[in-house]
């Protein structure tokens, strides 16, 4: 095993448990507790990709989640992932990763000729080029995506377990370092529901990474008391390997959880891989940390040049020497730790400071450690290609702006680079926090609050570690008070040694003596490739917002979405435009804060599970009767019963023949149903349907409309009164629930003087309706036959009665237009009542119809379908309904929009029937549109559309239903229906929309 | 009254499932009633408690039980009245008697809904993966009901003790989709 920079003692690894691993097809050896990048670093490798655009070799370049280099294709099959951080890859035993966008391999990538083009590959290159001709784009576009892009999707299906969770909790904790800490103890033992989340394996945050004490201590000592205190709480939950995906209104948060993805476990089928929790929490701390900017130099993205804090957390908590030989590049003190840490660890560092004699006890600390400090200098230019070979370094002036002298080389195989540090607040701003600028940091901290919320520790600003963990503590007990807690037992803040830290020098882009863009690149944005020189051509394109700059550059737009780039870019931005930095402003930070897969949105929302299937209570039957489905709404529905052999059309040919011929049955039980009883029930009807409901005898049906406020029909369906003060009425099966709403809505906002409750009772009823001219037979078969006669049970009444021994409503009413008896039990005898139907029929040769049949018989009686004939813009005169809209009760819903000048139009698409004229079988097509003059090409003038078409046994040929301009007064009329697919279009004769029994005896036989 | 033979819940042949910290079980034709009426008037609050043996509840979410009746808050004037089975067509008698001359509502719902009884240690665990409420036991505890989302279905969640047991009453048409969704929830807590 040969970890050649693996240090021999120290870091958090398990020595006792090596791994292998594989890196683009090599064997290579590991640690638990490693990440993928520190076993790579370990290996000594340090090329791990091509970049973007230009194919750049490409290294690692953080430790953490703002990692825009090092993105690796993890696993295999269906269970890959692309762009994965291999900063935040845990590392287990036989791990396969590939490294992306390279082609036909890492070393050696042919795309990297795009860098020696590069000069015409600049900002807005896709806009400048392939704008036209438009039509290129298609061949543009595949070539360019071969070319660019990142990792790649599995193909196969996942087979993997992803779950939800629902959590409330009194205290969100996001971030596990110092501040963390502290806030989650302060508010767990204060007795809050705590959650505590961080996105590393193990608690502890920038704590794991360096080698000082707390409270006299060992830092990571202090975490694992820490932890064990929390660990014993009953009301704290800790989630490590957690990242808080998104904060959005009303303190809801989303965490994306990584429960077995460090783990080489097959799915289990019971186990989720990852775990997303939708969190509402009363207060939440925000202690997510800060990430250290890239200094933007010349060829600053070779890899061997990191960020300082990431070498140093290497070094720590990882036992790995990212380099022998370190040029540390920097313009504040905090890269002086990684500094003399790595002379601690062995290898040797020397200084860069673009500060002329900094001064601090860090620098001091330096000094005596004998590292070699240059002063007011900086890197000019970084040479090697894979890899780090050495700096040049030049004078700098006062103003940062340019360099001079004489330029000196030194080797080396790391550059540790420092440009400060941006307070984490990515969290914070989705939560709607403003944000200003901090000049001592140079960085945008939190400023002003909306939500219940508070930054503590370094994404507050706050970058010394004893601010951090008394800040922690504050945001914890304050939380928990907001939350109704009583402090009783408050930690105190621990002891810490610091040391004092000198300030800052801003420097945004480092002079290399030439142009930008000439002899070499300064790279800004890693992940995207875009460099200083790109944000200047953009500033002199006239690019004024920094919302337009990053859209025109692609800036921040990566999978990472800036963590390392936005403030240098808008920075670099600021200065062209000679303002600054908080003038310039800044991007917004959306969710999700990291890469979130959709197996974890969608949970187990998939497959049975997507959208639930209603079922009626004969279900089984249908399913074993051979029933095709269609979906209405969530409820399965039967479609049509094909016998064997039979086509869709010969099934409901059969179907519709029967119910006019001998008699047929059909599954009515999804219907709405609403219960409506009250002293007030009879005039609550008045206004919510067209007609009059007053008289409506007791034990009666009646059929009714239901308009929007705008005149426009809304639903339709059969009320009975079944006592004087109570009603059933039903509604259509799709607009049940809305209709509920609908009623409830005028009871209680705009007539709460009247005394009527509504009940749904849709699913206490199971409905039969059999309907055909031995309707009678078969049902009277199975009850007291002469209950059933026409004087005893009339069309449009009710009556209470058992069938097959069942109690029952039986109701005649016809969808149909024949004589039909609709019965209805209570749900759970629904099964037993349709198999009884069934046997009794099977002597009149009943047969069982679905909707399509359902659907052409009532076209073939002119009855609409709600939603199919209407489309919201559709009066009950439209329809041809004349009769149902009372012109002598008081006012309905809709009544007053019938004196709107544009209701009145006589020229208003009306519904009327359609015969083919050439081809009595060519059925039209719903939708298909239709002219009275055709012409060579399109526009024509559209004056209606085909609602309705079908082939029709019983009329003998096909028939439709229309809605044309005026059509009542067209019958006889000659219109065209153009077709899609091209070819004559097919003419069509205008017609009564009743095509079968007009004058409708059959029903009320 | 049809035979027991012929009367089917969707459920049927599906008792007992999930894990062994999570066991589902159905209880399909608890009677219930659905009431509704003004809990500010005094004289429907004595004519239920004539009836139940209790007033209704008026506090949000909350049920009040008197021997094996229960009554669930639905809305500030709607309630589940819900009686052992069989017991539908008396209880309605039994209010409807009592409730003579008010303003009230009386619908039988019991085949509208099932009871799927969820029982064992694990059991908020499963909810929580599907349902947005906070059932935390210093929050949701015996004696309350809440109506919500469980997955996909309506439904509405009465705990009964601390073991924890839920009875959750869904919808016929949407109870093997839901029976379906807690079983496959229960995965994991075996």
């Amino acid at each position: 095993m040969t970890q050649k920079f693996r240090l021999a003692e120290g870091g958090r690894i398990n020595r006792d448990h090596p791994v292998q691993f594989q890196f683009d097809g090599a064997t290579l050896h590991g640690y638990e507790g490693d990440t993928l990048a520190s076993a790579l670093l370990a290996n000594g490798v340090h090329l791990v990709g091509r970049s973007f655009k230009y194919h750049r070799p490409r290294g690692i370049l953080s430790a953490g989640a703002e990692e825009s280099n090092a993105l690796v294709q993890l696993r295999e099959g269906p269970r890959t992932e692309p762009n994965m951080r291999s900063t935040m890859v845990a590392l287990f035993d036989g791990l396969k990763a590939e490294s992306q966008n390279r082609w036909p391999s890492l070393s050696f990538d042919v795309w990297s000729v795009n860098n020696l083009f590069s000069r015409f590959l600049p900002a807005g290159f896709y806009y400048k080029t392939f704008m036209w001709p438009a039509s290129f784009w298609m061949t543009y576009e595949k070539v360019i995506r071969n070319a660019a892009g990142l990792g790649k999707g599995p193909l196969g299906r996942d087979p993997d377990r992803y779950e939800h969770r629902n959590q409330w909790c009194d205290v969100l904790v996001a971030g596990g370092g110092p501040a963390g800490l502290m806030a989650a103890l302060a508010a767990g033992r204060a007795g809050a529901r705590v959650i505590l989340v961080d996105e590393q394996s193990e608690m502890g945050g920038s704590l794991l990474s360096g080698t000082g004490e707390v409270d006299g201590k060992p830092a990571a000592d202090w975490v694992a008391e820490i932890m064990d205190e929390l660990r014993s709480m009953e009301e704290v939950t800790i989630l490590p390997r957690t990242s808080v995906s998104g904060y959005y209104d009303y303190n809801f948060l989303t965490l994306l959880e990584r429960v077995t993805d460090h783990l080489d476990d097959e799915p289990d089928g019971k186990t989720p891989r990852q775990r997303f929790w939708q969190v509402r929490a009363k207060q939440v701390v925000l202690a997510t940390g800060a990430i250290e900017r890239p200094l933007t130099f010349l060829n600053n993205d070779r890899p061997g040049v990191m960020l300082a804090g990431a070498v140093r957390t290497y070094v720590n908590r990882y036992a790995v020497l990212p380099g022998l030989k370190a040029v540390i590049f920097t313009n504040n003190d905090s890269a002086y730790d990684t500094a003399l840490d790595l002379r601690r660890a062995g290898a040797s560092a020397t200084v860069v400071d673009v500060r002329k004699a900094p001064r601090g006890a860090l620098v001091e600390a330096a000094r005596a450690a004998g590292i070699d400090i240059m002063d007011g200098k900086a890197i000019v230019k970084v040479n090697g290609g894979k890899r780090v070979t050495g700096v040049l370094i030049r004078e700098l002036s006062e103003d940062g702006k340019t360099v001079t002298g004489g330029s000196q080389s030194i080797g080396c195989d790391l550059v540790a680079m420092s440009g400060g540090w941006n307070p984490t607040v990515h969290l914070f701003s989705q939560s709607r926090g403003k944000l200003r600028f901090d000049e001592s940091l140079a960085a945008f901290v939190p400023d002003k609050s909306f939500a219940d919320e508070r930054s503590a520790g370094a994404c507050n600003g706050s970058m010394k570690l004893l601010d951090c963990l008394t800040e922690g503590l504050k945001a914890g007990l304050a939380a928990a008070r907001d939350a109704g807690f009583n402090v009783r037992k408050a930690p105190t803040a621990p002891k810490v040694d610091e040391a004092e830290e000198g300030g800052i020098m801003p420097i945004w882009v480092v002079p290399s003596g030439k142009r930008l863009g000439q002899g070499g690149k300064h790279f800004i944005d890693f992940q995207n490739d875009v460099t200083a020189a790109d944000v200047s051509l953009s500033h002199r394109e006239g690019y004024v917002s920094v919302e337009h700059l990053k859209r025109y550059t692609t800036m921040g737009m990566g999978t990472d979405q800036g963590k390392t780039s936005n403030v240098n870019a808008l920075a670099i931005m600021a200065d062209l435009q000679g303002v600054s930095v908080p003038e310039a402003g800044i991007t917004t930070f959306r969710p999700p804060w990291a890469l979130t897969g959709f197996g974890a949105i969608a949970g187990r929302n998939v497959g049975e599970f997507m959208d639930p299937a209603r079922l009626t209570a004969m279900h089984d039957w249908h399913v074993e009767h051979g029933a095709k489905f269609e979906d209405v709404g969530q409820w399965k529905r039967p479609w049509y019963y094909p016998k064997p052999g039979e086509s869709m059309a010969d099934a409901v040919n059969r179907e519709t023949l029967a119910a006019r011929s001998a008699v047929a049955m059909v599954d009515a039980s999804t219907l709405g149903k609403i219960d409506i009883q009250g002293p007030d029930a009879a005039e609550f009807l008045n206004r919510i349907y067209t007609n009059a409901w007053l008289k409506l005898p007791l034990g009666s049906c009646r059929y009714g409309l239901m308009l929007h406020e705008d005149g426009m029909v809304f639903d339709d369906g059969v009320t009975t009164r079944l006592a004087e003060n109570r009603f059933l009425m039903t509604t259509t099966t799709g607009g049940a629930a809305n209709v509920l709403t609908w009623l409830e809505e005028w009871l209680q906002t705009e007539w709460p003087e009247m005394k009527v409750y509504c009940t749904s009772v849709t699913e206490q009823w199971a409905t039969v309706s059999v309907s055909g001219p031995y309707a009678r037979h078969v049902v009277g078969s199975l009850t007291d036959y002469d209950k059933l006669g026409p004087k005893d049970l009339p069309f449009m009444t009710m009556a209470e009665m058992d069938i097959a021994g069942i109690p029952a409503r039986v109701y005649r009413i016809s969808f149909t237009g024949e004589l039909a008896f609709e019965v209805n039990v209570p749900r759970r005898q629904g099964l037993a009542l349709w198999r009884a139907i069934w046997e009794a029929g099977q002597k009149y040769g009943i047969t069982p119809y679905g909707t399509e049949a359902m659907h052409v018989l009532r076209a073939e009686k002119g009855f609409i379908i709600v939603g199919q004939e209407t489309d919201g813009t559709v009066t009950p005169m439209d329809m041809g309904m004349d009769w149902i809209v009372s012109k002598k009760k008081g006012d309905f819903i809709g009544r007053r929009s019938f004196a709107r000048e544009d209701t009145a139009r006589d020229d208003r698409k009306q519904l009327v029937g359609l015969y083919t004229e050439d081809d009595p079988h060519h059925v039209l097509v719903e939708g298909q549109q239709l002219v009275a003059e055709v012409k060579p090409t399109p526009p024509m003038k559209m004056v209606g559309h085909v609602t309705s078409a079908y082939f029709s046994s019983n009329v003998g040929r096909s028939i439709a239903l229309a809605v044309v301009e005026g059509g009542r007064e067209r019958m006889g009329e000659t219109l065209y229906a153009p077709r899609l697919e091209g070819g004559r279009p097919v003419k069509v004769t205008i017609t009564d929309p009743v095509f079968f029994d007009k004058e409708g005896v059959r029903a009320r036989g | 009254m049809a035979d027991v033979v012929t009367e089917m819940s969707p459920l049927d042949g599906r008792a007992g499932s999930g894990a062994d910290t999570a066991v589902i079980v159905e209880h399909p034709h608890l009677s219930k009633i659905n009431l509704r009426g003004d809990s500010g008037d005094q004289a429907f609050m004595d004519a239920v408690a004539d009836a139940v043996g209790a007033a209704p509840p008026v506090e949000a979410n909350t049920v009040m039980t008197a021997g094996k009746h229960s009554i669930l808050w639905l809305s500030p004037d709607e309630w589940l009245v819900v009686t052992p089975e069989g017991k539908q067509g008396d209880m309605e008698v039994a209010l409807a008697g009592t409730l003579e001359g008010q303003h009230v509502s009386i619908v039988d719902g019991t085949d509208a809904r099932t009871t799927i009884r969820l029982h064992g240690a694990d059991s908020r665990n499963v909810l929580m993966k599907g349902c947005p409420l906070d059932l935390h036991p210093r929050i949701f505890g015996p004696g309350q009901c809440a109506q919500s989302i469980l997955a996909k279905a309506d439904v509405l969640i009465h705990q009964l003790d601390d073991t924890p047991t839920y009875d959750i009453y869904v919808l016929y048409s949407f109870s093997r989709y839901l029976w379906d969704w807690l079983a496959d929830a229960a995965k994991g807590f075996s």
